[in-house]
């Protein structure tokens, strides 16, 4: 019975390490002849976008990928971390229990939702104030920072709670106020675990996909300015599934494996932050 | 002069009477020892001194504390200024996760020496006080935590001299150490005596016996007996001060 069992769980485990093997496979054998066709430089550097012309160059949708990540990052880690430093450090642990569920709660909002309250309202107050079409790095920036927060709020809260008691009572016991010592010893001990809410948090900003369709604008241009429409990989596949045959579809898929790498990176680096201890 | 006096304090955690009517005068630049079986509130009265209790949920003292002459219980205490001058020894080592120089530089950096010559010579001075400079003059950018037992526990007694505390507070600051390691730590508090009023609490009878001047016998939140450790050890006036020294319980 017992062998039984772990032959059973072993099958399991290969099965599920099989289906990731079996996407990989089946994405870089769609993708990779046109890459190999095109040039992968080309590819990766080409600055036209034009399918129906035989022109498949994503430079654009990479670089708008970064743009609208970086964005992300910038509204959401100052944001997501401060919240993280009140509510593991300041907050009365009566708050705590209302906040933090609140914000784990953003999570489970659909991102259509976010994508339409974006197109609905912030875009059109972008437009208005700032100038250009609204749909753009600016507005997917903002939702998606809020998209990732509570990702970062709350793995950056169990980092600065697993940091020892001890580090917080040394540094009170010197003299110094409860900020000193969040600012200069937990959050220095907590930085690996923060780093890696943030490296997580960018790696759902990268995947990110309706939502930002919604709201990026989706232009197959190089932007110029944070106001300008954007397409991410992500948007770019989903947006041209529906009618992509011959080459166009295979282009699609080497968006695909382009992601995939950019996305294997970024999760590489989150898990050896992760394990690495203080 | 007496660095420390207590007059009737009474300590409470929620309910829980945790000290008894404590009365308690500790002289400058001797160490004092305060011994007693766990539980008996002697951790807990050497945190009343640094107001460290502050941070139990709580937690309230009442009586008349006085470091130096300055009443030390009440809101109006500024706690920054106070734990600088009574600074704190860990039972367990508890070194920052921070360079040797940083770890020994914080006081003075929290407290405004910037960086610069004053900060290096403060830092050297610090881990000279303690033995430690020749083994990490030049190890002084590696993390703390590297460091064996002993050696961190060395450098967080110049952490907190790099403060310059008038007082000492150490809560068994060997029970984590093997017993070589031990005796050179009683070895440097008997060197830090001549600066430093040391307050030294342990359950290890022999450790306040070798290293103390004046000795403290607390039970149940009381504290029993307190004079000449020489006096307690040999002839202790108290009758369950006598049943502890001799190991009848604890």
């Amino acid at each position: 019975m017992d062998r039984f069992i772990s032959k059973l769980l072993f099958l399991a485990a290969c099965s599920s390490t099989a289906i990731l093997a079996l996407i990989a496979l089946f994405i870089f054998k769609e993708g990779l002849p046109i890459m190999a066709k095109t040039g992968i430089g080309h590819f990766i550097l080409g600055k036209e976008w034009a399918p129906l012309s035989g022109q498949f160059g994503i430079y654009a949708f990479i670089i708008g990928s970064l743009w609208v990540t970086i964005g992300a990052l910038i509204f959401g880690v100052p944001l997501g971390v401060s919240c993280a430093v009140f509510l593991a450090e300041f907050a009365p642990p009566k708050w705590v229990g209302v906040l933090k569920p609140a914000i784990e709660l953003l999570a489970g909002i659909p991102s259509v939702v976010y994508g339409f309250l974006g197109v609905m309202w912030l875009a059109p107050i972008i437009r208005e104030h700032l100038g250009g079409p609204g749909l753009s790095i600016l507005a997917a920036s903002i939702v998606l920072a809020i998209m990732i927060l509570p990702t970062i709020v709350s793995v950056s809260i169990d980092a600065i709670q697993a940091v020892p008691k001890s580090y917080k009572e040394g540094s009170l016991a010197l003299g110094a106020t409860a900020w000193q010592s969040t600012w200069r010893v937990i959050l220095p001990a907590a930085k690996s675990g923060i780093l890696a809410g943030v490296i997580l948090g960018m790696g759902r900003a990268v995947g990110e996909t309706m939502a930002v369709i919604m709201i990026s604008g989706n232009a197959t241009t190089i932007p110029h300015s944070p106001l300008d429409s954007v397409r991410t990989l992500t948007a770019n596949i989903a947006i041209e599934m529906g009618y992509a045959v011959g080459d166009h579809r295979q282009a699609l898929f080497a968006t695909g494996v382009v992601l995939f790498f950019f996305i294997m990176i970024l999760n590489t680096v989150a898990l050896k932050f992760a394990r690495r201890k203080f | 002069m007496s660095a420390i006096t207590c007059k009737e304090l009474n300590f409470y955690y929620g309910n829980f009477h945790a000290l008894k009517g404590v009365n308690l005068n500790v002289s400058e630049k001797r160490i004092t020892a305060l011994i007693g079986p766990s539980g008996c509130g002697k951790s807990t009265l050497l945190r009343v001194f640094n107001r460290m209790n502050d941070l139990i949920i709580g937690s309230r003292a009442a009586g008349d504390v006085k470091i130096f002459g300055e009443q030390i219980l009440g809101d109006g205490v500024e706690l920054t200024g106070l734990r600088k001058r009574v600074g704190m020894v860990f039972q367990r080592p508890n070194p920052f996760p921070l360079s040797v120089f940083e770890n020994v530089a914080y006081g003075p950096r929290i407290h405004g020496l910037k960086r610069g010559g004053g900060l290096e010579r403060t830092v050297r001075e610090c881990l000279e006080s303690v033995g430690l400079w020749n083994d990490l003059k030049d190890h002084l950018k590696e993390n703390a935590l590297s460091l064996s037992g002993e050696q961190q526990q060395r450098l967080c007694i110049a952490r907190t001299v790099a403060t310059r505390p008038d007082i000492l507070l150490m809560d068994e600051p060997c029970s984590a150490l093997d017993p070589q390691a031990t005796a050179r730590i009683e070895e440097l508090m008997q060197d830090l005596k001549s600066n430093y009023t040391i307050l030294i609490v342990t359950h290890n009878m022999q450790q306040a016996a070798r290293v103390s001047d004046d000795c403290g016998f607390m039970l149940m939140g009381e504290l029993v007996e307190f004079g000449d450790t020489n006096r307690i050890f040999t002839a202790p006036a108290d009758k369950r001060t006598e049943d502890y020294i001799t190991g009848r319980y604890g």
